[in-house]
């Protein structure tokens, strides 16, 4: 139980520190780096180290960059859309969403099976 | 361009808002670990590279503009969207850096001391992130 108190605390702050440098930097493409920075690794990867070891947290890791790559795939969708349709951002990023978990999953699947 | 900070963007934000950002972190981070648990590393590691706060940072923004639009009279629905979709292209450079990162954990983290390369995964994730940007910028 207090790991996932300990995970919830580390966790809501370093992705709203992130958040923030996202907030203040400028130009926004740049600040856009943010959305995708190791915020969620970052919180939980000592935790994971100290609770199941450090193979656990590197198999962890080969996983990870097959999300990653599901995520630019993502936002890029994200951005696509945006340029062409005219949904609210909300609406788009959650209606695409479905894209990074079936790719993930996909590149999991073929790539790691 | 030149990269800067601008701190009157933060007045911006609600605390509500921040509210909202910091307990979604921790509810994404929780279910992460929950995930791992449940159907191992290989599964679970996907979830570290979950767009967690990318769809309430991308609305934000869009939110801001049209606020700042309508305070001087015009509709900012348009710049709005075209703000989010710029900083969705900038997560998209990102998202490559995440990769970097995680190939940096994977390949150093069982032989070397942990805080080390968390710390060498994170420069590399700002170092090709950076570049990224550098290079769309000039092309």
């Amino acid at each position: 139980m207090s790991e996932f108190v300990a995970r919830f605390l580390i966790g809501g702050v370093v992705i709203s520190l992130f958040a923030l440098l996202g907030d203040v930097l400028r130009p926004k493409s740049f600040a856009g780096l943010f959305g995708a920075a190791p915020s969620i690794a970052l919180a939980t990867v000592g935790l994971t180290i100290a609770r199941e070891g450090k193979q656990y947290a590197a198999t962890e890791a080969r996983s990870m960059i097959l999300g990653a790559i599901a995520f630019c795939v993502y936002a890029s969708g994200v951005s696509w859309a945006l340029e062409r349709y005219k949904g609210s951002t909300l609406a788009t990023t959650v209606a695409l969403m479905p894209m990074w978990l079936g790719l993930s999953l996909g590149l999991c699947w073929v790539l790691l099976r | 361009m030149r990269v800067e900070a601008n701190f009157s963007s933060l007045k911006l934000t609600s605390t509500r808002e921040h509210v909202v950002r910091f307990v979604l972190g921790g509810v994404v981070t929780v279910v992460a670990g929950l995930i791992a648990r449940r159907w191992g590393p290989v599964i679970g590691g996907l979830f570290l590279a979950f767009p967690a706060i990318f769809p309430a940072g991308a609305t934000l923004i869009e939110e801001h503009e049209v606020q700042k639009k309508r305070a001087i009279g015009r509709d900012g629905h348009r710049r709005g969207r075209e703000a989010a979709g710029l900083d969705a292209a900038g997560a998209a450079l990102g998202a490559i850096g995440l990769a970097a990162f995680a190939a940096v954990l994977w390949r150093l983290l069982p032989g070397h001391n942990s805080w080390g390369v968390l710390a060498l995964a994170s420069m590399m994730w700002m170092l090709v992130s950076g570049s990224l940007w550098v290079l769309r910028r000039r092309s």
